[in-house]
């Protein structure tokens, strides 16, 4: 034994031991999330629970399973629960997602086993997702038209409920439209007026003529609004005159306007193919659309459209700098001092706390720098700062400077690739360095500048805490690029994947009911992150290919 | 042909200038790098740097008075437009210290000719007392109304009376009141008066609004004040109207107030300094701190601590101010205050700060008279017949390198803290910040992490760089790395809400896996000797991790459910309660642990990476002329191997420290984030990161607060530019190293 100790073989399995820890730490994280994140769009069996209380009264609950626990009998007994002395030594205990948000204390229940009596799935149970209050399980039992129940039969009210819902759907749609359309380039060009009339006044300029010009102007813009606010009041009255009427756990029924549903589905009564399809349609919801209710429900598509948006920015500004700083090191710099002080500071610049940025970014871009530009040029607008708050430009220029290193690493390691020869082939027929950079140097090495973006890009991508100090909000009630001139507003703020998971996970007054949110949200930005990823290892691996095979 | 030639010449002429030029721009590209570095370093250093700048003062305006009388008490408004001094005439005039009309005269009113003693309230409240030889007080307030005329700010001062105008009896018997000291608030006042026959009185005033008139009348409920010692040379009122100092020369008698049926007697105690005598002494602002000075220059600082259950004054520290103290001022705001001395010298003080922020000789005369301005930024110095305003530029006065990094005795604490606790909901509240509570939060955290990552990632790059055969390598080693590309905001999420409830459940299967784990490995490894050589050895070599994977599944598996019998066996079925109530340790849900593991995780493929590199570009000649002197692989990889590559696995341990030091997410989430100094695993902390992710949103622009963060992220980056450069530094060296091997 001890010589076999001594041998080492032990200590070899434990090295081993160590790699398959790891292996199993990444490998059942990604499990974890992919599963936690794409169940949550698959439509889970309702069930409707018969149960039993202490005082022998009956209750019904309808709900999904979320959660299952095993507890010790023990443990129960010790809590002062009483009447399991015939039970096993394990009992599961279920946590019920009860929604009905509305009409109960807790829309998360925990349920012992031992108190159900009885467990169906029925067929006609139905799910709806509301604007407001989350889902809500029930059954169908009328659908009104002004207040009036219209005669039908069971599955006539089903594809009467869908095809209301459309056309309710289709009208508010037509109200959002109006919104964020006519409406809100009218609130858009009213605040520019303002912002004029304001800018002349401080420049000394405003004449009353101009006063009056402006005037007529606004004036022509509050009539216009004034029409499309009728219309628009039109549209809300015209889709609230459905409304459906559902039976719910307790047997009450409830009448709800069908314009607070957004989407209802039977889930026990759906097949195998239906429930697929049904997967990719929430899966795509969730994708384009808005959240709700303070982020706990809905889509993410503004946080997708902002973390796309601002490394998009990101990237524009970093690759520059980036290749330049590379070439320079690679091609120019001369063996002294202030290249070995260089090649360390980007070093630290890699290594530098991402938090650090954003302290920086705060207090130099945004203060300093967006507080300069302000005074300059947006003097009008003051107090309220333009570019003198944290804004989706300086994000993207503080993770500029945090994935710089990035890119020079990754291109200085392609440029380090290309055989001396051909540059000193270039330079024997004549060509000076800046044509052999430009014309052989750099698109040979293009892959590998490539392959540094994509890094930055992911790195950028996954970064929230510099974020939450130079831009990043909870809501944003605009995207930075919309119709209204210049069409890109790279002052304003933007929503985050990232900083999406932290506020939801963290932030978020039900914590339990947006979990699954969270869970889907991280699968998306683990996806996202860990493809560019893949991306880049793949641009790089061909690379080394190709310059082998030069070399040769 | 000529001008052929000509004209290749002028093109490469262009061709070279353009050479020159990008030649020129790559360069100032390349030098960027090292300017945003150095930018990063100097803007933190640029809005740090203000907090440590010492105190100045300077003359701003000045003018002559013509008239030279006793100055009792003087003031100004919070712009530092208008003046105003209470002279021994029982006079009160507002003098203008604006540019345009300096020194005039604005308003004057004699308020009561003949006094016997004066009396002022906390500064901030800017009212002041004169009691006569009748036993009769008057109580008045110098007040500043702002206007706006014509868009532009007009400030004039006025004089109120709240208590009324006529004079308020103290003393049926009409005897000379010798000390007084009083205070008022909206709601609620109190004066204290002794009387030259040695009797005292304690009148609270209680503000009632009459409901017909709206009107405010105040309630006098008037009590006499219980065994007063001879020869009361001062009194002071806590504005919270708690306790009332009595000094008869160099002792103290403390009375409760608090219930004026029931006045009472505290403590008694002698307040000099060794071999000295007490001159003065005064309230600090939040009323907790009584600042006694004397003769020697001495200025000892005195408030209550709970001593054995008791609330006893005691003293806490002092300062010197060199030569006898004539005059001690208290700021209105904040903790600071100032002396004069009977050479002319000013002193100025921060009482937490502990320190001397200011010595500086003003005049040649001893009876100075010296007020602060609301906001602390002016000083007013009435100096024999001339008025100075001075700027004083004392911006941080809290903030010194010992508030930063050593304990500090805060009012109302048992005893010297370290203390990070910057905002509060109420508004005397000092902030306390300690940067050692946030930094320990920070070496906590990388701590465990780093006791977590270590033994997987350096044990994993051994067995990846040596034993794994090349073409498993080539799998494992990207799938390691890949984490690194992992968002930390997933792994704080997963950590904050997943793991740490997870492991809150199943305490017991948790260090089940501790011991179950590695005992598994080598019961594996024991069975797998004791397995036939043929089968054995009809499996490659160096696929041990695919071998333990099962393995380790199923340890891991079978750990988790026996937690739950575990926890009925040794912690009588509650593990968390057990720990709190029989060991005595504290446990939160989300602690040190669960940031251990996630921060591992997140520096793991950092060490495994780097180690990894390392330990593989050890040159073949080294191992195999081990091998072949009969050294087996395990000694070879022991003593020749990890021997040569111990440099790099160095920097790869510094690398993962600087990151586990620096990051903000995973600590922010899974942590409770309160600034505890212990290391006890299971409760959590707040790390320098953390915490500016958490309080910069907040911070005021320019205040002390917000440039403390920047002092922690100032910290942050010397101290991960350390780590880094030092890693890289080694690394360099380590790569001529082998290059020459």
């Amino acid at each position: 034994m001890n010589k076999w100790f001594k041998s080492g073989t032990p200590w070899i399995w434990m090295t081993g031991g160590a790699v398959s820890i790891s292996l199993i730490m990444v490998i059942g994280l990604f499990i974890l999330i992919g599963w936690r994140g794409l169940s949550f769009f698959w439509p889970a069996t309702v069930y409707e629970f018969d149960m039993v209380d202490k005082q022998g009264n009956h209750m019904n609950v309808i709900g999904e399973i979320y959660d299952t626990e095993i507890v010790q009998k023990q443990q129960l007994i010790e809590a002062g629960i009483t009447g399991l002395e015939d039970k096993g030594d394990t009992l599961e205990r279920y946590l019920i997602k009860i929604g009905n948000r509305e009409y109960v204390d807790l829309d998360f229940q925990w349920i012992l086993e031992t108190v159900i009596t009885e467990k169906h799935i029925p067929d006609n149970i139905v799910v709806l997702e509301r604007t407001k209050n989350g889902n809500f399980y029930g059954y169908i039992k009328a659908i009104q038209e002004n207040g009036v129940a219209l005669t039908l039969t069971q599955t006539e009210l089903e594809t009467e409920l869908a095809s209301r819902l459309s056309i309710t759907q289709a009208l508010k749609d037509k109200e959002h439209a109006l919104l964020k359309g006519d409406i809100g380039r009218i609130n858009f060009d009213l605040e520019k007026i303002r912002l004029k009339k304001r800018k002349l006044d401080l420049d000394g300029l405003l004449t009353t003529e101009k006063i009056t010009d402006f005037e007529n102007q606004s004036q022509l813009l509050r009539d216009e609004y004034l029409s499309l606010e009728t219309q628009l009041f039109d549209y809300r009255k015209q889709a609230l005159r459905d409304s459906v009427v559902i039976t719910d756990m307790t047997g009450r029924d409830v009448v709800m306007p069908i314009a607070t549903v957004l989407d209802f589905y039977l889930p026990n009564k759906m097949s195998f193919i239906e429930k697929v399809g049904h997967w990719f349609h929430q899966t795509g919801k969730f994708v384009s659309d808005d959240p709700r209710e303070a982020n706990t429900e809905g889509g993410v598509f503004p946080a997708i459209f902002g973390t796309v948006f601002m490394v998009m920015l990101m990237a524009v500004i970093v690759t520059p700098f980036g290749v330049v700083a590379a070439i320079y090191l690679h091609e120019y710099a001369p063996k002294n001092n202030l290249t070995k002080f260089i090649r360390i500071a980007v070093i630290n610049l890699a290594g530098v706390p991402s938090i650090v940025y954003g302290v920086f970014g705060l207090g130099f871009f945004v203060y300093i720098v967006g507080g300069s530009i302000d005074q300059l040029l947006y003097p009008e607008a003051l107090p309220s700062p333009t570019f003198g708050s944290p804004g989706v430009l300086w994000s993207a220029l503080t993770l500029a400077i945090l994935t710089l290193p990035v890119v020079i690493v990754s291109t200085e390691e392609g440029l380090s690739r290309i055989p001396s020869a051909l540059r000193e082939g270039s330079l024997a027929l004549g060509a000076t360095k800046s044509e052999t950079l430009w014309r052989i140097i750099v698109p040979m090495a293009s892959p590998a500048i490539m392959t540094g973006l994509i890094l930055a890009v992911a790195r950028a991508a996954g970064e929230v805490a510099p974020l939450m100090l130079v831009g990043v909000v909870k809501m944003a009630p605009t995207l930075p690029v919309d119709g209204n001139f210049p069409y890109l507003h790279l002052e304003r703020k933007f929503m985050h994947l990232g900083f999406h998971i932290y506020d939801v996970g963290f932030q978020s007054p039900n914590v339990e009911a947006a979990r699954p949110l969270v869970y889907a949200t991280s699968f998306l930005l683990v996806t996202v992150i860990i493809g560019l990823n893949l991306a880049a290892i793949a641009i790089r691996n061909n690379l080394r290919e190709k310059y082998r095979s030069l070399e040769h | 042909m000529h001008s052929d030639l000509s004209n290749r010449l002028r093109a490469d002429k262009k061709r070279v200038i353009k050479d020159k030029l990008v030649k020129y721009s790559i360069t100032s590209g390349g030098a960027l790098v090292l300017v945003t570095l150095l930018l990063i370093f100097g803007y933190l250093l640029y809005v740090v740097l203000p907090i440590f700048a010492p105190v100045t003062i300077e003359v701003e305006r000045q003018f002559t008075q013509v008239k030279q009388e006793k100055i009792l008490a003087l003031g100004l408004d919070e712009q530092n437009d208008i003046s105003y001094q209470i002279n021994d005439q029982g006079e009160l005039s507002f003098y203008s210290l604006r540019e345009h009309d300096l020194g005039e005269l604005l308003l004057s009113q004699s308020i009561l000719k003949n006094h016997s003693a004066f009396a002022q309230s906390a500064p901030s409240s800017n009212s002041y007392l004169f009691a006569n030889e009748q036993g009769q007080v008057t109580l008045f307030k110098a007040e500043f109304t702002t206007s706006y005329p014509n868009d532009k700010r007009l400030i004039t001062p006025k004089i109120s009376y709240p208590l009324g105008k006529s004079l308020i009896e103290l003393d049926a018997q009409g005897k000379a009141i010798t000390a007084i000291s009083f205070e008022l608030s909206d709601e609620s006042g109190a004066i204290a008066a002794v009387t030259s026959d040695n009797r005292g009185f304690y009148l609270l005033l209680t503000a009632t609004e009459d409901m017909m008139t709206e009107d405010i009348v105040w309630e006098q409920e008037l009590v006499e004040l219980p065994s007063l010692p001879n020869n009361v040379s001062q009194m002071l009122l806590s504005p919270d109207l708690n306790n009332l100092f009595v000094r008869s020369q160099d002792d103290l008698l403390v009375y409760d107030v608090s219930d004026i049926n029931n006045i009472r007697i505290k403590s008694a105690l002698p307040i000099n300094a060794l071999n000295s005598h007490v001159t003065t002494m005064a309230l600090l602002t939040g009323a907790s701190s009584l600042m006694v000075a004397n003769e020697n220059g001495v200025i000892s600082q005195w408030f209550e601590v709970l001593k054995d259950n008791k609330r006893t004054l005691t003293f806490i520290r002092d300062f010197s101010a060199q030569e006898s103290v004539v005059s001690l001022v208290p700021e209105y705001f904040r903790k600071s205050f100032l002396t004069t001395d009977e050479q002319g010298m000013l002193s100025l003080f921060h009482a937490t700060g502990e320190t001397q922020l200011l010595h500086e000789k003003i005049s040649e005369n001893e009876t100075l008279s010296v007020a602060f301005s609301p906001r602390a930024n002016a000083l007013l110095i009435i100096d024999g017949k001339q008025v100075k305003l001075f700027k004083l530029d004392n911006e941080h006065p809290e903030i010194t390198w010992s508030s930063l990094w050593q304990e500090v005795w805060y009012e109302g604490y048992p005893e010297p803290k370290y203390l990070w606790q910057s905002t509060s909901a109420s508004d005397d509240f000092e902030a306390k910040m300690s940067l050692v509570p946030i930094s320990f939060g920070t070496i906590k955290a990388a701590f465990y992490a780093m006791l977590f990552a270590v033994p997987i990632a350096i044990s994993g790059a051994i067995y990846t760089a040596y034993f794994m055969s090349p073409s498993i390598r080539s799998y494992v080693k990207p799938t390691v790395e890949i984490m690194e590309a992992l968002p930390t905001v997933i792994l704080g999420f997963l950590a904050g809400l997943w793991l740490a409830p997870l492991i809150e459940n199943q305490l017991p299967g948790i260090i089940l896996l501790l011991i179950s784990l590695p005992l598994s490995i080598l019961v594996t490894a024991m069975l797998w000797t004791t397995l036939p050589k043929k089968i054995r050895e009809s499996i490659p070599e160096g696929i041990h991790p695919l071998i333990l994977l099962p393995v380790l599944l199923l340890t891991g598996y079978l750990s988790m459910s026996f937690s739950d019998t575990l926890e009925l066996w040794l912690f009588n079925g509650d593990t968390r309660m057990y720990l709190t109530n029989e060991l005595g340790i504290n446990f939160d849900q989300r602690n040190s642990l669960i940031v251990g593991i996630a921060m591992g995780f997140a520096v793991i493929p950092t060490i495994y990476t780097i180690a990894e590199d390392a330990i593989f570009s050890v040159p073949r000649s080294l191992t195999m002329g081990s091998l072949a002197l009969g050294a087996t692989p395990w000694q070879t990889l022991a003593k020749v191997v990890i021997l040569t590559a111990s440099p790099g696995i160095f920097s790869a341990v510094m690398m993962g420290t600087g990151r586990a030091v620096g990051e903000t997410m995973i600590v922010l989430m899974a942590t409770g984030n309160t600034p505890i100094m212990d290391w006890n695993i299971f409760e959590g902390m707040r790390s320098l990161s953390a915490n500016i992710a958490v309080e910069m949103p907040e911070s005021e622009v320019g205040s002390s607060h917000y440039r403390v963060l920047f002092l922690a992220a100032f910290v942050l980056f010397i101290f991960t530019f350390i780590f880094n450069t030092l890693a890289e530094l080694v690394r360099q060296r380590l790569r001529e190293k082998y290059s020459s091997l």
